[in-house]
């Protein structure tokens, strides 16, 4: 079980390595996602090791993927936009939303 | 079905395979590069998650996963396609910090996996995994179902507006 959870976790901080560090927006959005599959592994494997009797791990980590699925189409349909009247998805570069 | 020295060989070549991947994901140059090898550790997730018993999962992880999402980025990393071939540096000044943050974190998270006592019970999971996940859907999280096709649907209306031409 210690080795699945290790594997989520080396996993996770590599995603928040890539959140930390991308400048593109969408290699950001794909550092989320390693991140969201990371949160899946350790649901799936507790719902193995500590609660066999029913399946709620892994009905979590379905909401989670549909979650993530919605969130991915809405963060990319935002990219478009920015890349429409900014010529560009340079994080660094938009602050619009900074006063 | 198999020993348990095949099945720990495996989970290690899976390991292996997610987490060179994942590393290429967030440090090569090509951001098209990248999007394959996100491909490379979905699919390595799947692998893992047939080694736990979630065939279902395996099954959702490649049809929405790598059949939906990573074809999206790609069709984003196209559609914004003049980052994609230039080679510009594609991580900001804040790497040497962001390591240290990412190690500092993974060391407690696995220092407090290994310190914590586990309550491991030691019993199989239900039979036919897919059945029980639609029962389960179906009786105990219908809430959370709907509710969830509602988020769905205003996710989509939300990317239309979005990404449409005319001004809002």
């Amino acid at each position: 079980m210690l080795q699945y959870l290790a594997l989520a976790g080396i996993l996770f901080a590599i995603g928040v390595f890539g959140v930390l560090t991308r400048r593109n927006a969408i290699g950001i959005l794909m550092s989320l996602e390693l991140m969201f599959n990371a949160v899946n592994i350790n649901l799936v494997t507790f719902n193995k090791f500590i609660g066999p009797e029913s399946l709620t791990g892994q009905i979590f980590a379905i909401f989670v993927i549909v979650i993530a699925a919605a969130e991915a189409v809405v963060g990319l349909a935002i990219v478009l936009l920015l890349y429409r009247n900014w010529q560009g998805i340079d994080i660094g570069k938009i602050n619009i939303m900074k006063w | 079905m198999f020993g348990v020295e095949v099945s720990q060989l495996f989970f290690y070549l899976l390991s292996f395979i997610i987490i060179v991947s994942a590393i290429y994901v967030v440090s090569l140059r090509n951001i098209f590069h990248c999007a394959l090898f996100l491909i490379l550790a979905l699919f390595g997730v799947a692998g893992i998650y047939i080694m736990l018993e979630a065939e279902f999962l395996a099954a959702v992880q490649i049809l929405i996963y790598v059949g939906a999402v990573a074809i999206l980025m790609i069709f984003a990393i196209m559609l914004t396609s003049q980052l994609a071939t230039k080679k510009i540096t594609q991580s900001n000044e804040q790497v040497t910090l962001s390591i240290f943050i990412c190690a500092g974190f993974l060391l407690t998270s696995l220092g407090s996996f290994g310190h914590t006592v586990w309550r491991v019970v030691d019993k199989p999971l239900p039979e036919n995994n897919t059945l029980t996940i639609g029962k389960l859907l179906m009786t105990d999280y219908v809430l959370p179902f709907e509710v969830v096709s509602v988020v769905l649907l205003a996710a989509m209306i939300g990317a239309i507006v979005l990404a449409r031409r005319e001004k809002i």
